[in-house]
């Protein structure tokens, strides 16, 4: 899919919580095919101390509205700028960018896990999966009740799960010691998961043990997106290679995990 | 209205390029805007065998730049002849190859190879890589070490060849003198200047090698004072680079004395920049009625 340079309208920027916003981006023209582990790579204006772009991944297309929704979680000076952005304002962005998930088939029985920010693109991926809601499973990691965002517009694509560090919601404790994960993993043949290192890093090495597909989405630090200035590496298996164009999504198996 | 600019024995269409490091092999940013459009391409920086590149992280963002320590990652001089060659070079656009060694050995040996390559007509000698262990930055940083591989270079390629400088230097028109009393064609300059990032919270270096190369419009006041200082002190033609973001950028750098320009790190930015800034050389010499961008080559007026 060609990349391109698009001058998008912010038409709603909404706190959904202490630290992450929705915004959603609409695109003067019709919004290319965009899926789930796909990342957009935003220019935030206004400050020398934020010189390149950010990228996120996306959590919403709706090609009939030509938007793109994304889920911004303050992280430091560059999310935070965006967050303040205004209705109305152009925000300029590069999309779509880097490889997605592979999308499951019909007969798969699916495990999405998501922590943090990283409730994404599982989420994205939970709606267009187009699988039986029986087969999906979404389990979500954060903190506290209070660093959950609402999900209940996900709520009919698969059966959801939740853990927060102090009990607030769901499961006391990390993704990791919720029973779907420690339990019942192996009902699954395929596993998504997108957020901390370590807790991908936790699912990938059970994965890798149990021989179930597992695919995740890694996050390093990129200055282009694009492929150009070979920044956002990981040490993979096969030599270093970028987050950004042969990711971000990869399979554990080729991570040195 | 006349954009070509004439480096050497080479004609570009216009004075607008992209730097090495910052555009791939042009490739990458062919969805962006038309590739013919530019004076040329100076693809990724080229070896003579495989180089994986420093570990992660290999970037930093800075106040109105950023540090890169990337190490040269490429898949060595073989594979681009066999495998990026042939997809790049009916681009029709000048592409030309930045080259760089740890030996003096590994230079010649390696432009030998570019020499043969019928749509490569020029190299770009890097002798300022900051971000290698070995030879790299350490060539381009005395008079002594550069004269000695422009000299064996010379001797192996029989096309144009640019050098490209450092700016980690007390005196760079030295440099400059003595890469162009060994046969250099032009003079690329800067390569990007040592910096470095600390993490306060965790006491420790941000980037994997703790130094890196600094870029973007935080070095263009020292990247202009110093296309100045080269342009002053050498006949051959000068390529300007360093912190470019726009048209206007450009032509600060042409009339500092540089006879074209590389775009770079903004392209991490705006990959379609060079586009904008092409058209702004033009409309800027509509404005001032100015038939050939060769009257804007040097003409500051102190």
């Amino acid at each position: 899919m060609k990349k391109t340079v698009t001058d998008f309208l912010l038409i709603e920027n909404k706190q959904l919580n202490k630290d992450n916003f929705l915004l959603v981006l609409q695109s003067p023209v019709p919004v290319s095919d965009i899926f789930p582990g796909q990342f957009i790579n935003v220019e935030i204006k206004g400050s020398p101390e934020i010189f390149l772009r950010r990228p996120f991944s996306v959590l919403n297309v709706d090609y009939e509205k030509q938007t793109i929704s994304l889920l911004v979680k303050i992280l430091g000076r560059g999310s935070k700028k965006l967050t303040e952005a205004r209705l109305g304002e152009t925000i300029n962005a590069i999309f779509p960018l880097g490889k997605s998930f592979t999308l499951p088939d019909n007969q798969d029985h699916i495990l999405l896990i998501g922590g943090g920010s990283g409730v994404a693109p599982m989420l994205f991926l939970s709606k267009i999966c187009q699988l039986n809601p029986a087969n999906v499973t979404v389990l979500i990691g954060a903190r506290s009740v209070s660093d959950h965002i609402d999900i209940s517009e996900y709520q009919p694509y698969g059966m959801f799960y939740f853990t927060t560090e102090d009990g607030s919601l769901g499961e006391k404790g990390y993704v990791t010691d919720h029973p779907v994960f420690s339990e019942q993993f192996n009902r699954y043949n395929k596993i998504y998961a997108c957020g901390p290192d370590l807790m991908m890093k936790a699912i990938g090495r059970k994965a890798i043990d149990k021989g179930i597909f597992c695919e995740v989405s890694l996050e390093n630090m990129m200055a282009c997106g694009f492929g150009v200035c070979l920044c956002c590496v990981e040490d993979t298996k096969t030599g270093h290679k970028c987050v950004c164009t042969d990711g971000p999504v990869f399979n554990v198996n080729d991570l040195k995990w | 209205m006349n954009l070509s600019v004439k480096i050497h024995e080479l004609d570009f269409k216009n004075p607008v390029l992209t730097a090495s490091g910052t555009c791939g092999f042009g490739e990458e940013i062919a969805d962006f805007f038309d590739l013919s459009l530019l004076g040329g391409i100076v693809v990724k920086g080229t070896t003579l065998k495989h180089r994986e590149g420093n570990a992660y992280p290999r970037m930093a963002e800075t106040p109105s730049g950023m540090l890169n320590a990337v190490g040269l990652q490429n898949k060595g001089v073989d594979n681009f002849i066999s495998n990026i060659y042939p997809r790049i070079k009916d681009l029709n656009t000048h592409i030309i190859v930045n080259v760089n060694g740890s030996t003096i050995e590994d230079y010649v040996a390696l432009t030998e190879r570019l020499d043969e390559l019928e749509k490569i007509p020029a190299i770009e000698l890097n002798i300022s890589c900051p971000n290698v262990k070995e030879g790299g930055m350490a060539f381009g940083i005395s008079c002594v070490s550069a004269e000695a591989v422009v000299k064996a270079v010379r001797k192996a390629y029989s096309k144009t060849l640019i050098v490209k400088l450092s700016p980690n230097v007390t005196n760079i028109s030295e440099i400059a003198k003595a890469v162009e009393g060994q046969g250099a064609d032009s003079v690329s300059l800067i390569n990007t200047l040592l910096g470095m990032a600390v993490n306060a919270e965790s006491r420790k270096p941000v980037l994997s090698t703790v130094t890196g190369g600094l870029s973007g419009p935080a070095i263009k006041p020292i990247a202009l004072r110093m296309v100045w200082q080269v342009y002053n002190a050498v006949k051959i033609p000068v390529m300007g680079m360093g912190g470019i973001m726009n048209a206007t950028d450009a032509l600060e750098f042409m009339i500092a004395g540089a006879s074209a320009i590389q775009v770079g790190t903004a392209l991490f930015i705006d990959p379609a920049v060079p586009v904008k800034i092409i058209n702004g050389i033009s409309e800027y010499m509509e404005r001032h009625k100015i038939q050939s961008v060769n009257e804007i080559i040097g003409s500051l007026q102190c």
